[in-house]
């Protein structure tokens, strides 16, 4: 009986719980805060609570947040200093702070003929304009290409063909197919988020577990009910990952889609600065486009995190 | 009262790559009568599951073809038999309630939704639905649990769930595929306990599936064993092991008991005689 106690997880928690200001006393020597910072740092950087005594758990566990950090303000400090002393050249590499000056230069200028604002607003129309148009057609087709064979016979060849080939490669096709307007560029971005979309939905599709299905039929469900109770639902995490990786796709086709006949837009902001050789500008585009992506993955994972809260359970 | 009936049933597999075919089940013919427990055991590959799908209606027989009462679950029609039955084949339904080993419950919904979720298939309103579901859910003892998600409750809650789901439906019966394999052993006992007294309350027809010698004899009114190449049922057993439970409330006296584990003994020289057949092959 004693040795099921010992055993058991809750009272494992509590000791995890009597652990933890243990080690923060260490730091803090009678409430006074310690001279020495090393074990602050040293807890900064330390993987945190994994799970009390362990040393063969799977590797690489823990948090890394502040590593990262570390790792990005290192980064931005090694660009200032390198600039600052004068080792490479602005051409090369403008400081930091060239770009920050430049950053409110075009904020209230603009550059090529536009404002900042319009070149972010045209470069967001025309990505998320394209996840639109995916989001509309590559997720029902995914879809039926994973209930349907023929379908699947009729979809699968023509997206397994494309989906490799790089951008630029049919960007002249589409160019002489559907002129240098906004259509091609729009066209060409949705292409690149087209297949990696339809493939996630058709693979969530084809997850589903068995059981689910015939337990639906063995409850009285219609084959029309197994698709839209059992199998869509199921494949909505994989859907919701498959719109991740398309807008990725999306932003890494936007320079290209912006080559040709752009009057603004981000990637004509870059290509345009490169060409006359102003770095600073080509730098601070990289970065906003760098941005913008970051912030719509984070609102995608919070998606997948209220939507989805079963997934990989 | 409707029964169940197997009438000259085979299923044979097509060989993997031209190999040999498989012949899963060969020539059953096999009754279930109303408010039986039957129980299936045999060694693995002997077509117990087979035999489920095909009760469930996910398969059809290669020869053969089953009845549920007056309607045919699969198989080929057979008006022109003299037996009166509809041309109409039913396939799965929901008057047979299939509970599985594992992962069948659906992960977006919580506990009752999940147990009132035929109802839903069937366009039930929401009060009756839920008022149905708290009955089955306070009959499985997870009431309190009712607004869980599914995935944070243990194996053994899950497992109530799906046999309150099943339930709910309100079946003429109940086919549980392994249901407890799964669990830990103790947790199993306890659920051997709550299927009985499910069974008892409800009278529906049971069948079911199980690895383990103890557990079959201990749940069936009729215990059927299964012998492999070809799937085939070999001996069967006329049983009151649930019965004496039921009364006596007392597991663990009721599979102490000396003809309880004389059966016991019995039943494992069978099975094990199989294996050493089996792997002769």
């Amino acid at each position: 009986m004693m040795a099921t106690k010992t055993l058991n997880p809750k009272t494992a928690v509590n000791q995890q719980e009597r652990n933890q200001p243990v080690t923060r006393k260490a730091l803090v020597a009678d409430g006074q805060p310690s001279l020495n910072p090393m074990p602050r740092i040293r807890n900064l950087f330390s993987a945190g609570p994994v799970m009390p005594g362990e040393s063969y758990g799977a590797p690489g566990r823990g948090k890394s947040l502040a590593i990262s950090v570390v790792t990005a303000t290192s980064l931005l400090l090694l660009w200032y200093l390198v600039t600052a002393a004068g080792w490479i050249g602005p051409l090369f590499l403008p400081s930091p702070l060239a770009v920050v000056a430049r950053f409110w230069e075009i904020l209230t200028e603009g550059f090529a003929g536009a404002s900042l604002m319009e070149h972010t607003g045209w470069s967001m129309l025309r990505v998320f304009g394209a996840f639109t148009l995916a989001m509309a057609t590559a997720i029902p087709i995914g879809i039926l290409m994973g209930v349907n064979r023929v379908a699947r016979g009729l979809f699968d060849p023509i997206i397994e063909f494309y989906r490799p080939l790089p951008p630029l490669a049919y960007l002249p096709l589409v160019i002489i197919w559907l002129g240098i307007g906004e259509t091609s560029k729009i066209v060409l971005i949705y292409l690149a988020i087209f297949a990696p979309m339809a493939l996630s939905a058709r693979a969530g599709v084809r997850s589903v577990a068995i059981e689910q299905i015939h337990a639906a039929y063995s409850m009285g469900a219609s084959r029309w009910q197994v698709i839209r109770y059992i199998i869509l639902k199921n494949a909505l995490p994989e859907i919701l990952t498959g719109m991740r990786i398309g807008i990725g796709f999306g932003w890494t086709t936007l320079v290209a889609a912006e080559m040709v006949a752009a009057q603004a837009g981000l990637g004509f902001m870059v290509l345009n600065a490169a060409e006359f050789l102003v770095t600073d500008v080509v730098i601070m585009g990289i970065v906003m486009i760098g941005i913008i992506a970051y912030l719509f993955d984070m609102l995608m994972r919070y998606a997948e995190k209220t939507l989805v809260p079963w997934k990989g359970k | 009262m409707s029964k169940l009936q197997i009438h000259d049933v085979s299923v044979v597999y097509p060989g993997l790559n031209g190999g040999e075919q498989v012949r899963a089940l060969s020539d059953i013919n096999f009754t279930i009568d109303p408010g039986e427990f039957v129980v299936a055991l045999g060694a693995s590959g002997c077509g117990k599951t087979t035999l489920l799908s095909l009760m469930a209606g996910f398969i059809s027989p290669t020869e053969g073809y089953l009845t549920l009462g007056e309607s045919q679950i699969s198989g080929l029609p057979r008006v022109a038999c003299g037996i009166d039955l509809h041309d109409k084949i039913d396939g799965p339904g929901k008057e047979r309630g299939v509970v599985f080993q594992k992962h069948a419950l659906l992960p977006w919904l919580n506990v009752i939704e999940n147990t009132e979720f035929g109802l839903k298939l069937q366009g039930v309103g929401k009060t009756e639905r839920r008022e149905r579901a708290t009955h089955f859910l306070k009959l499985v003892g997870l009431e309190e649990f009712h607004n869980h998600p599914v995935y944070q409750l243990s194996g053994g809650m899950q497992q109530r769930v799906g046999i309150a789901r099943a339930l709910t439906n309100d079946p003429k019966m109940l086919l549980l595929d392994e249901p407890l394999g799964a669990l830990d052993a103790l947790t199993r006992e306890v659920l051997q306990e709550l299927l009985l007294d499910v069974w008892k309350e409800t009278q529906k027809m049971m069948f079911f599936i199980t690895h383990s010698v103890e557990e079959a004899l201990f749940m069936a009114s009729r215990l059927i064993i299964m012998s492999p190449r070809p799937g085939r049922i070999t001996h069967e057993f006329k049983l009151d092991f649930n019965e004496r439970f039921l009364e006596c409330r007392d597991a663990r006296k009721v599979k102490s008991m000396p003809d309880f584990i004389a059966m016991r003994e019995e039943v494992l020289s069978i099975i094990h005689g199989d294996e050493v057949v089996g792997g002769l092959h």
